[in-house]
């Protein structure tokens, strides 16, 4: 078990290259503390699995350093870094039994038998497939195959780190619910740092202590499922998490009041001196239906019943554009022809120039 | 579901079957015809019912060919299956410039007629003028293909493993390139020795590929008459007078119809036979996965 240390980190896949475009991943520093579970979530491209293959190993780094703990491993090769990978599909070994595979790892590094055949049980038990240890690799279902290859990435103790590639992306959406806690138990049962690439927020979020969010190559923020849902860091953190995604207005700020079309908002803090493009990010459960008409006037497009709460989809009409608005309302509340308004909690509001996240002064 | 019955649905039917009477039936049937007859000239034929089929099953001649067959099939398919996993395993594996040198090297040998590849190698190994013929000699080996039945043996031999093999490489090739790059990945990371990989990944992954090299090189082998016509002409004596050139033989070097006609129809019958085996174990064996 180790600290993971990415220092000046950065990858192209271009051989030479010139602008900040031609980089899979933009340079990037960052911890990953011993012993925690990590989501890297980001949409497909982001860079995610650049990334994890940077760590594990597969692959080089165009420029900068990886330590674990203190020893530079940059240059060292997968098994010398001792790290177990489990991939988006299924890698199993065919025509091995179940127990072969979850003894090959174990196999390879010359341990003992009763040391191999112990484990084996223990891990099999852990994901639950202990009945069918005999059973030849190749006539099972994916959701058994993936979880063989949870189990050979499990089976060896001493390793540094176990990084998941999008491991559940095969699997039937119930078996993931029970995988995914599966996962989370193990990883309190190990205490093994964890790394897992996906791009479903609800995976990221189940998963992780700490979320780390990329987009186009760069990381925009680490942060716990709160964090990154109450005060995300940057827009696309806003759009990304949450179904659906924080609303993203153009706003005027002047000291602690903001604009939005004919709506005047009176927020919690002051912010001084923003440059460039100012917005106001409120997410859909923070925001309320009312005919109150100093509210932000709106036209109500289509109201979709989720079961237990309504997606409203309302538009806002500024200069001739239209700016689309998403509201979350309870189940049980009428909608009613006079509700053309809405009324934002500004306690919940984020205020956004060049598209990060600013902090006010807090008014006194 | 009540079933609507449409018997004009045959003539949909109909130019298949004119097709697969002209090509196939008909010229078969001619086959047959000969095998339950025979003639003394004059175009007139008598029945003979089963005879020359028993005649055929009992010859020595008959076996001895089956045997050289059966034992020439045997020696090309362990060269040529290993040799050609072997070869496409250290082939370049990414797509670039080697690996479409590789390819077009490899596809050579299979773009050349049946008897130029004969043409070529009996040239080749002829001992006054052949490059592999003249070197042999002359390193003191007594290499006369046209004496010599080992040396006959040989050339054909190693001229069916140049032709051959290639094919055998392209289909592993194929099979070795959509295994995906994680089996790799993971077999690092488990620390799997090169061997184990070829084992447990290769191997499994191009046994489909690998069951049709297989089954098509034995049907060809089975069948093969140019080459060795060309280069030995299924000499020395009858060293490597194979099936077909021994079928060629009796039916236009002898004439007899009869007797060539029932050889021709038990070879046809036992390559059917052998094939269906071969595919249905294939069909059985992917089914399991």
């Amino acid at each position: 078990m180790a600290k993971i240390t990415l220092s000046n980190l950065a990858h192209s896949y271009t051989k030479n290259p010139s602008s900040p475009d031609d980089f899979a991943l933009k340079t990037l520093d960052h911890v990953w503390e011993d012993g925690a579970a990590y989501a890297l979530l980001g949409p497909s491209g982001c860079g995610k699995s650049t990334l994890l293959n940077i760590i594990s190993g597969l692959l080089a780094p165009s420029q900068g350093q990886i330590l674990f703990d203190d020893n530079d491993v940059t240059h060292a090769s997968t098994s010398e870094r001792n790290i177990a990978q489990v991939f988006q599909f299924p890698v199993v070994y065919d025509t091995m039994t179940v127990r072969q595979n979850l003894a090959f790892p174990l196999k390879n590094r010359k341990l003992s038998d009763a040391y191999i055949d112990a484990r084996v049980a223990e891990v099999a038990n852990m994901i639950g497939m202990q009945e069918f240890l005999d059973n030849k690799a190749r006539g099972l279902t994916a959701d058994a195959k993936q979880k063989i290859s949870l189990g050979r990435g499990i089976v060896r103790e001493d390793v540094n780190a176990i990084l998941f590639d999008e491991p559940l992306t095969v699997i039937d959406p119930q078996m993931k619910w029970e995988l995914r806690t599966q996962l989370k138990a193990l990883h309190q049962q190990l205490g093994h740092t964890m790394i897992y690439v996906t791009h479903d927020q609800t995976e990221a979020l189940t998963f992780a202590d700490k979320v780390v969010v990329m987009s186009d190559g760069e990381v925009v923020q680490v942060g716990t499922p709160t964090e990154l849902f109450e005060r995300p860091a940057h827009t696309f953190v806003g759009f990304f998490i949450g179904s659906p995604g924080m609303n993203v207005l153009p706003a005027t700020i002047v000291g602690h009041q903001a604009t939005v079309g004919n709506y005047q908002i009176q927020l919690n803090a002051s912010y001084k001196g923003l440059a460039g493009k100012t917005e106001l990010g409120i997410r859909p459960e923070y925001i309320e239906l009312s005919d109150d008409p100093s509210g932000l006037a709106i036209e109500i497009h289509r109201v979709e019943d989720v079961g237990h709460y309504k997606i409203v989809r309302a538009v806002h009409y500024i200069d001739g554009q239209s700016i689309a608005i998403n509201v979350i309302v309870k189940e049980g509340l009428e909608i009613s022809p006079d509700m053309k308004f809405l009324i934002f909690d500004k306690n919940k509001i984020n205020i956004y120039a060049n598209k990060w996240l600013q902090d006010g002064e807090a008014l006194t | 579901m009540k079933k609507t019955l449409n018997q004009k649905a045959w003539f949909m039917v109909l130019p298949v079957l004119l097709l697969v009477a002209f090509s196939a039936v008909i010229p078969l049937m001619t086959v047959v015809n000969y095998s339950v007859q025979d003639t003394f000239g004059n175009n007139e034929f008598f029945w003979v019912g089963l005879e020359w089929f028993e005649e055929i099953l009992h010859s020595e001649r008959m076996h001895d060919a089956l045997s050289r067959q059966a034992l020439f099939t045997s020696i090309i398919l362990l060269i040529e299956i290993p040799l050609g996993i072997f070869v496409a395993l250290h082939m370049p594996k990414n797509k670039g410039f080697w690996s479409s040198v590789c390819l077009v090297l490899v596809a050579l040998p299979l773009l050349i007629p049946w008897n130029v590849v004969g043409t070529i190698w009996q040239v080749f190994g002829r001992v006054d003028i052949g490059l592999l013929g003249h070197t042999l000699a002359s390193l003191g080996v007594d290499y006369n293909y046209t004496q010599n039945s080992t040396a006959a043996w040989f050339t054909i031999i190693i001229m069916d493993v140049w032709h051959w093999t290639s094919l055998v490489v392209l289909l592993c090739y194929a099979g070795l390139q959509s295994i995906p790059d994680a089996y790799y990945q993971a077999a690092k990371i488990d620390q799997a020795s090169s061997w184990d990989v070829f084992r447990h990944i290769q191997l499994p992954k191009m046994k489909g590929v690998l069951l049709i090299a297989i089954l098509l090189r034995f049907m060809d082998s089975f069948m093969i008459y140019t080459e060795p016509f060309v280069v030995t002409g299924g000499g020395p004596g009858n060293a490597t007078t194979f099936l077909s050139i021994d079928l060629v033989k009796m039916a236009i070097g002898q004439f007899d119809l009869g007797p060539a006609a029932a050889f021709s129809l038990i070879y046809f019958l036992g390559i059917l036979l052998v094939s269906y085996v071969f595919y249905t174990l294939m069909v059985n064996s992917e089914e399991q996965d």
